[in-house]
């Protein structure tokens, strides 16, 4: 019996967003009396952190404090328009939707505060801490709730706005099945390091090495908190995770998570994570979002290790102990490549 | 069928309801007694979800019969904060983004006081010993690890 070691490379390139229908999002934001907005959205958040980043750009569009923005995502009976939280597509589509519609609700509130302080709207600036005053002059200011306050009260004025995303529908082509089916893409690459036992044919991932193309980090927390969970999804669907073991056999399926076999927090592989940022031009403030793209590489990164351990070339996931045996036995053994 | 009525201290507060006959520790918490905290995720004792602890051992209360908690004390993850102040362990669960969709989150807390009111200095091994009865499917594991070694090598609760 011998332990193989072997690293792995795979890059990517990940369409953020999808053809289907144009793949819009919609948005509305507007303001209460308190001179707090409230933004609502169809998307859910799902824990990947879309509330956070549509908070924060919300806030940075209109020029308000982060604590005065509340996303509301709560029903897609009510809300407005949206595909929903799929393809990567969230804080690329809902951020641009967010955007068009803070602006659209920023310039009523600075209306509604240039009819107060009696100046000309295009000489209001916001100081990000809920005051509104003219451009150099601090002292003649008003607050976000006063604004709001007097739309709602004297000027009859709803301080909203409405924003949409919407990708022009790509057509296909009836020959080749071509199309533009998304407007910017991500990037990762991915090196792995796995043992190979050639005796019981099993494949553990010791060592992972990424380096992730995101656009802009929005909220560098969020993004690493789902590169690492993502790519560990990824080491799990490369090693682990199947419904179908024997596919087209159904028999001995898992049908629970008594026999599902997935990895539990004692079969870590150390994973050193490299963001990379460049702002994507037509993202919400630069971003792309890291989403499906965290899992993507460490498959294909992991079947070439398992190629480089011992000489076998698995192109059926997951690698199982089974396929590495039968392939070690077909191949008279294990060929390890850096010994060619 | 009779209902049997159980008597059972719940986060130090002295609680009572009817227990329908075969109900099991996980329903009654959360329909009669009205603590939402335990979750249910396989109803089969695997996930860990519904991690709650029964005279200070932890036990999968979907595998527990209500009935027989009568008399005992019962801690939930809704015990653990002391009204706003959290349990350093919440707070260490935010810092490090220990959370993502949150369902495992009650379950890995319960597990992890646990650990810590035992050995307030485990090993990374021993923290993962503690939480393998718990399942995440988000983050990887390695924030809430990295979470319950800072409250531990803080010393953050004596």
């Amino acid at each position: 019996m011998t332990i193989h070691t072997g690293r792995g490379f795979a890059a990517i390139n990940y369409p953020i967003g999808m053809n289907l229908g144009g793949d819009p999002s919609q948005a509305l934001v507007h303001s209460n009396p308190d001179g707090k907005f409230t933004v609502a959205l169809s998307a859910i958040d799902l824990g990947q952190g879309m509330k956070s980043v549509t908070r924060q750009i919300a806030a940075e569009t209109l020029g308000v404090p982060i604590e005065d923005v509340y996303v509301d995502t709560a029903d897609s009976d009510t809300g407005p328009h949206d595909m929903g939280s799929f393809a990567s597509r969230g804080t690329h589509r809902m951020g641009n939707a967010v955007i068009r519609a803070s602006e659209e609700a920023r310039e009523v509130m600075l209306e509604a505060a240039a009819d107060e302080l009696e100046v000309d709207a295009s000489d209001l600036v916001t100081d990000g801490q809920g005051n509104i005053h003219v451009r150099g002059a601090p002292s003649r200011s008003i607050t976000t709730m006063a604004a709001s306050q007097a739309a709602q009260f004297k000027q009859g004025r709803t301080i909203a706005g409405r924003g949409i995303f919407l990708v022009p529908l790509s057509d296909v082509s009836p020959e080749t099945g071509e199309m533009s089916p998304v407007t910017t893409f991500a990037h990762a690459a991915m090196l792995v390091t796995v043992e190979v036992d050639d005796e019981t044919g099993e494949v553990t991932v010791t060592d992972m090495q990424s380096a992730y193309e995101v656009g802009r980090a929005l909220n560098p927390k969020l993004v690493e908190q789902q590169l690492r969970g993502g790519a560990w999804m990824g080491m799990s669907h490369a090693a682990w995770e199947t419904t179908e073991p024997h596919y087209p056999e159904r028999d001995h399926r898992p049908e629970d998570f008594n026999s599902y076999l997935m990895p539990g927090p004692g079969d870590l592989a150390p994973h050193h994570i490299s963001v990379l940022e460049r702002p994507a031009a037509d993202g919400p403030y630069g971003g792309k979002g890291p989403g499906e793209m965290c899992a993507n590489p460490v498959l294909p990164a992991v079947v070439n290790a398992v190629y480089d351990a011992v000489g076998v070339r698995i192109d059926d996931l997951p690698v199982t102990p089974e396929k590495v045996l039968r392939g070690l036995q077909s191949n008279g053994g294990a060929k390890p490549r850096k010994a060619l | 069928m009779v209902k049997k009525p159980v008597n059972l201290t719940l986060n130090d507060s002295p609680r009572a309801a009817f227990a329908d006959p075969g109900q099991n520790l996980l329903d009654f918490l959360r329909r009669e007694i009205g603590d939402l905290s335990p979750k249910f995720g396989c109803g089969q004792g695997t996930c860990g979800a519904c991690t709650v602890t029964i005279d200070g051992q932890t036990q999968l209360s979907c595998l527990v019969l209500a009935e027989t908690v009568d008399g005992k004390e019962v801690r939930t993850a809704s015990g653990l904060a002391n009204g706003a102040t959290l349990d350093p362990l919440q707070d260490a669960f935010m810092d490090h983004f220990a959370a993502q969709c949150g369902y495992c989150t009650p379950g890995m807390l319960v597990s992890a006081r646990t650990l810590l009111d035992r050995n307030p200095r485990p090993t990374r091994d021993e923290v993962i010993e503690a939480i393998s009865g718990n399942l995440c499917r988000c983050t990887g594991y390695e924030p809430i690890i990295t979470a319950i070694l800072s409250v531990a090598e803080g010393r953050a609760r004596a």
